[in-house]
């Protein structure tokens, strides 16, 4: 028989995490800090929305590029919190969880050979998606002594003729580093220097602890050079209705819309209902869960500082990313001998790059009190090793 | 700070001073200090448990009654409310707006002991035109905590 399958498909390895699952999953009373997604339920008048228009037999295909409400609540959502503006008209599509953004802009927007300039660590999907779309993943590493952040030079020296896009995911899954307006303009300027294009991922942007979050297409000369991509999930806790979207140069979503017609038809349609009230008055909902995720960043940098653990302190998302360097252990190491001594699984940092090598994901998605046991929990392991037991 | 503080405590007045303190960003002193102000204005009024009495074993009634009532002149509904109030088994009473004056709520071991209540002691203050006694079956949700449910982690342990 022929081979069945494509040649690049094999050559993409499976994500990192798998194996830790496997084991967490088998073992009884572990505390897991592996979620990469919110412990608030979905807030209850947005559910509602989405029961109601069940009941009203809303249960029909929208729009390839979404419901008309959806993107017009989407442009003023984006006027109101980011100065930006989009038309709702050609502007603005409704994707399938910014996932699905993520790959159809790397597929309307890569020819063979175009080089993508990749931050890491960062979300696993960029460099996958990149390859599928033909593209070259050319991976910057991001640098704790810069908190994570990406710098003009650390772009300029990764930029050749070929390269075409700049994916730039703030604020960042797996460090919760930001970008705030002035690393964001030194950026901006090497991008239209070079004619570049810029995927923004900021599904996290209503996660920010300093100031609000500022999008890098509301710089001047980058709205029409910048695809960006939200959604629903982080902000609003809505991950399972699998909700997002991309807002870019017109040109651009045309062919984007043209994949997702194709693959996709449109978003779930109860969904788009859904997030139009989460737009119209979910406000206050985000503002409470900002600060519950802000007051457990707080405690765990405490912690981390008692225990004399290395950690820069993050701005964004639901993460911290500390250093455990000084154990002389690889984060793969490090994360298997945690879950076997104490049963507390965290997420490697080479699970989002081999930069991650010496660094480990923790994420705050949790109750106060699931912290404070795992942090007990990690200081006795981290005492053991510092004391030789281990 | 006040508002920060009391949205914390208002879901867990169990905290550890401390911990708010860190989840605060602010020195355990500057809290101490703001509770103990607001509690000295009696903007904190006490500090009380959600308890499932069903789950003790414990017999116990909650009755919620709907009281009409003649304002007393020169004193309009506070005087009234006073004499209600008064009663320890008296658990709350609200000034409502709509086909009644007060809602007041009331705990009793039986069913008996809270009728006894009722007609004996609130029916007959010279104010009370009507009261109309609603027993409670169940409790679902008190204070903004969901008494049934326990909901558990149905989240996937590992994603990236």
């Amino acid at each position: 028989m022929r081979d069945p399958l494509s040649k690049t498909i094999v050559t993409i390895q499976p994500s990192g995490i798998r194996k830790f699952f496997d084991i967490v999953s088998e073992m009884k009373d572990a505390i897991t800090l592996g979620v990469g997604e919110p412990d608030f339920d979905t807030p209850w008048h947005i559910r509602d929305e989405g029961i109601y228009s069940l009941e009203k037999g809303r249960t029909f295909y929208t729009s390839n590029a979404g419901l008309k409400e959806l993107k017009i609540e989407i442009g003023r959502y984006l006027a109101r919190r980011y100065q930006v503006s989009y038309d709702y008209n050609g502007e603005i599509l409704v994707t399938v969880g910014g996932s699905e953004a993520i790959d159809i802009a790397m597929r309307a927007m890569l020819d063979p050979g175009d080089e993508v300039l990749i931050p890491q660590p960062s979300y696993v999907s960029y460099e996958p998606c990149c390859i599928l779309a033909n593209g070259k993943p050319v991976i910057i590493e991001l640098k704790a002594e810069n908190q994570f952040r990406l710098t003009a030079e650390e772009l300029e020296a990764a930029i050749t003729p070929k390269t075409k896009l700049l994916v730039l995911p703030f604020p960042n899954n797996p460090t919760g580093a930001i970008m705030e307006k002035a690393d964001l303009e030194a950026i901006a300027e090497v991008v239209i220097k070079h004619d570049l294009f810029v995927l923004s991922d900021e599904i996290y942007s209503e996660l920010t602890y300093t100031d609000n979050h500022v999008t890098i297409a509301s710089l001047p000369g980058m709205k029409e050079r910048t695809i960006l991509i939200n959604g629903f999930s982080k902000s609003y806790a809505m991950t399972g209705w699998r909700l997002g979207y991309a807002c870019g140069p017109e040109v651009i979503i045309k062919q984007m819309t043209k994949i997702h017609q194709f693959a996709i038809m449109c978003a779930p349609t109860t969904s788009q209902y859904a997030a139009v009230e989460a737009l119209k008055n979910g406000d206050e909902d985000v503002a409470k869960m900002r600060e519950e995720y802000n007051g457990r960043r707080r405690y765990l940098m405490h912690r981390f500082k008692e225990m004399g653990l290395e950690c820069f302190e993050p701005f964004g998302a639901f993460y911290v990313f500390p250093c455990i360097k000084e154990f002389g252990m690889t984060s793969d190491e490090f994360v298997t001998e945690l879950l076997q001594a104490q049963k507390v699984a965290v997420v490697p940092g080479t699970a989002f790059g081999s930069c991650g090598e010496g660094f480990i994901r923790i994420s705050y998605a949790y109750s106060l009190d699931v912290l404070k046991k795992a942090m007990d929990r990690i200081e006795a392991f981290i005492t053991d090793l510092r004391s030789g037991k281990k | 700070m006040r508002e920060k503080i009391l949205t914390f405590i208002e879901k867990n007045s169990r905290i550890d001073l401390k911990e708010l303190a860190i989840m605060l960003g602010v020195e355990e002193a500057v809290v101490m200090n703001e509770l103990e102000q607001m509690e000295a204005e009696h903007i904190i009024c006490g500090y009380h448990t959600i308890i499932d009495w069903d789950k003790v074993g414990m017999e116990k009634v909650t009755a919620m009654i709907e009281v009409r009532v003649t304002p007393q002149r020169g004193m309009g509904f506070d005087k009234v409310a006073e004499r209600i109030y008064n009663y320890p088994e008296v658990n709350s009473v609200y000034l409502i707006s709509g086909g009644f004056d007060f809602m007041v709520t009331l705990e009793g071991k039986s069913l008996r002991e809270v009728s006894q209540f009722v007609s004996e002691k609130l029916s007959t203050l010279d104010a009370i035109l009507s009261t109309k006694t609603n027993f409670i079956l169940k409790k679902y949700k008190d204070h903004g905590t969901i008494i049934a449910e326990q909901k558990k982690d149905e989240r996937i342990q590992m994603t990236p």
